[in-house]
């Protein structure tokens, strides 16, 4: 899978705004992927854009008074609002504009949250704001536990891992529950964009956001992020992990258009295994073979639920 | 021109804050304030309010979505009631911290446990420390005049906090009432369109809502104290101007037959006009009794408090809400703190009524009256009563 990033620094620069909106000197940890992935959002949005951010780790490393490192507009509220205070931002940047109280441009409204505050605590607040068709994006940032409070399992965290609160144990596997699968349930929402997306892949990213851009109503990203420091894994293999989650097929990058599912970046024939990911994490350390066993016939299971609705699904719009 | 209207004092409510323009409404379904967003809701839809109206999922989003919209320099206006507030309860003390301008008509109602939709001042009391402005209505008339100067104190750049106006569910917002209703000319003129100070938006890059720590937090909770108490100055400034181009005079306390008075009871919100009435009775007695009604709460008035009572040999506070497990019910104790120091002080009688809609009828207030009439010498038994409790 190398050619993706082959000849990166010669096409990049093109493709890709040399702005720095959400600029270094932030305090995430080594070898953050959120951080990463964050920075390249930023870069898919450009200058006329409002961020929303739920409290958590970015909300946290970023903006200890009086520093900042948003270069672009940006308000925290709290944990389980990112999403209501965006549709607050984008109600008011809409009835502002057409008063004429504010400059007469598109700005987008951009809320952001992590995994707990998107599919946990943040969960009916995006429902709402999804539903209502707000004209904004919402970008979930999935490490997979609330890593900021210390690595307590979320609803988006995977069967097998050893969290805080379901830790593994002579008695437990650890996290006993699947992935809940949050781009579904956006598009059970009528969403017209919605896509999942990882930094290791950060022109599928930009894209992604330059596309969730553009739509006029809401659009949906749920970005898989690698959090070294809760996926006891070592922090120069960031962005080696996020190309294993979706070579091994469990973090598939795809987009849905309208109803219609597209994989994004083209899978092998034949998946690595699952194991390849696993091993490189502390979290899943403890797996014994036949958990390890369980976790692959998981994975295939959704893979194959994924590719039944890329043959068959079809745009809304074809209907 | 200002005109004479008959109408029920949420739907009006509405009316009055349609005139004042919002750019943004959000606001979730509870009884009793239902009626003022149903109300907008319709104006909206009738074309006569330009205005963003959010139906949304849940009173949390719609604080939230009031803070986005606020902090991106628009006017707006939001309404709730009891768990409604508590369900906001996690924003709440976010929003003046942020310094972020927003108008809240609140329909107060008894908090559940056991659940009960009627009136009382448990859900305001929850919230009272929080850092919002706080003004009690008590008639139709107050509760539309208070929601235009809340408007224009909360978004004064000396000020910048939200404001809660209060009503009584039910005994206000349900209430047919004959009122004066300003003119869009008329509130045009008054409420100019807001200025925000800063906001979210790429043309004025700013950072909003950041993350204070022990280094800073103090200073930062000294500066929205002192942003609270500093309002008292705009908020009086807010209502003589009001007096002098509505003829409507507001202060912090409010007094009734106060002068040479022995007994003095304090109420807040609508009770003051039952008690009036039982004042009345007991003038014709001969039983010298006043009457003072705070509108002010938050910033508290400490020293138009201090005047009303000078004289009094008694004064009753009257309670809408218990502090469970407190020495006090909230109002009292906070009075009871002002006047500590006072040289001279009445002796205090602390009266919690109309609890859940309880009613409190002239006739309670005479009894109250009369029974507190000797407190100075012979001191009550306990520091409260729940007046009215039935024992079987």
């Amino acid at each position: 899978m190398k050619g993706i990033v082959e000849n990166f620094d010669l096409y990049a620069p093109k493709l890709v705004d040399k702005e720095e909106y959400f600029s270094s000197g932030h305090r995430a940890c080594q070898g953050c992927g959120e951080a990463l992935a964050v920075r390249l959002m930023c870069k898919g949005l450009g200058k006329d854009t409002v961020i929303t951010n739920a409290t958590g780790c970015m909300e946290v490393i970023s903006s200890l008074y009086p520093t900042t490192a948003w270069k672009l507009p940006w308000i925290h509220v709290a944990f389980p609002n990112s999403a209501a205070v965006g549709a607050g931002v984008e109600s008011a940047l809409k009835v502002l504009r057409r008063k004429g109280k504010i400059a007469d441009r598109d700005v987008k409204t951009v809320s952001i949250g992590g995994d707990g505050g998107s599919v946990d605590i943040g969960f009916q607040a995006i429902s709402g704001s999804m539903e209502r068709g707000h004209n904004m994006i919402y970008v979930c940032f999935d490490n997979e536990a609330y890593m900021n409070t210390g690595i307590q399992r979320s609803g988006a965290t995977p069967f097998g891992a050893s969290t805080t609160t379901a830790p593994a144990g002579a008695a437990s596997v650890g996290n006993k529950t699947w992935k809940k699968n949050m781009p579904e349930i956006m598009v059970a929402h009528n969403v017209p964009y919605v896509a999942t997306a990882c930094h290791s892949y950060p022109i599928d990213f930009i894209n992604k956001v330059k596309k969730a851009r553009s739509v006029k109503g809401p659009a949906y990203i749920h970005c898989l992020a690698v959090c070294p420091t809760g996926w006891r894994s070592s922090s120069d293999t960031c962005i080696k992990l996020g190309r294993l989650a979706v070579e091994t097929g469990f973090f598939p990058l795809y987009e849905v258009e309208n109803g219609k599912y597209r994989l994004t970046i083209e899978m092998p024939k034949k998946l690595r295994p699952v194991e390849d990911y696993l091993k490189l994490q502390g979290r899943f350390r403890h797996l014994t073979p036949d958990q390890m066993k369980q976790f692959q016939e998981r994975v295939t299971l959704e893979y194959k639920k994924l590719m039944n609705k890329v043959k068959y699904s079809k745009s809304w719009l074809e209907m | 021109m200002s005109k004479r209207i008959g109408m029920e004092i949420a739907l009006a409510a509405a009316e009055v804050a349609a005139l004042c323009r919002p750019d943004v409404i959000a606001a979730y379904p509870i009884t009793p304030n239902t009626h003022i967003p149903e109300h907008l809701a319709e104006i909206v839809a009738e074309g006569h309010l330009d205005c963003e109206y959010l139906p949304v999922e849940s009173e949390h989003s719609a604080l939230s979505a009031c803070a986005g919209a606020s902090a991106v320099g628009a006017r707006v206006f939001t309404a709730t009631s009891s768990q409604g507030l508590l369900y906001m309860g996690e924003i709440v003390p976010i929003i003046p911290a942020m310094r972020l301008p927003i108008v809240m008509a609140l329909g107060n109602r008894a908090l559940s446990g056991p659940i009960n939709i009627w009136n009382d001042h448990s859900d305001v009391m929850a919230v009272r420390d929080m850092g919002w402005i706080c003004l009690f209505a008590a008639n139709g008339q107050e509760t539309i005049d208070m929601i235009v100067q809340a408007f224009k104190i909360g978004e004064d750049h000396r000020v910048m906090l939200p404001v809660l106006v209060n009503l009584d569910g039910f005994q206000l917002t349900h209430v047919v009432e004959s009122m004066i209703m300003p003119d869009q000319e008329e509130v045009d003129k008054f409420l100019p369109p807001r200025k925000p100070y800063a906001t979210v938006h790429p043309d004025n890059v700013v950072s909003m809502g950041t993350l204070g720590l022990p280094e800073i937090y103090t200073e930062a909770k000294k500066a929205e104290d002192e942003a609270l108490i500093n309002s008292k100055k705009v908020i009086l400034e807010v209502w003589k101007e009001w007096e002098k181009t509505f003829g409507r005079k507001y202060e912090p306390i409010e007094s009734y037959k106060t002068k040479d008075a022995d007994v003095i009871m304090l109420t807040v919100g609508s009770m003051y006009e039952t008690a009036a009435i039982a004042v009345d009775q007991l003038h014709k007695e001969g039983f010298k009794a006043g009457l003072l009604n705070m509108k002010l709460f938050r910033p508290f008035p400490a020293d138009e408090l201090k005047a009303a009572v000078k004289g009094a040999r008694v004064l009753i506070v009257t309670d809408r809400a218990v502090m469970c497990g407190g020495a006090q019910a909230p109002v009292c104790a906070e009075v009871k703190s002002v006047l500590y120091d006072e040289p001279v002080r009445p002796a205090i009688v602390n009266e919690i009524i109309g609890l859940g809609g309880r009613d409190v009828r002239v006739d309670d207030f005479i009894k109250m009256f009369k029974k507190a009439a000797t407190a100075d010498k012979v001191k009550p038994e306990r520091a409260y009563e729940i007046y009215g409790v039935r024992s079987s």
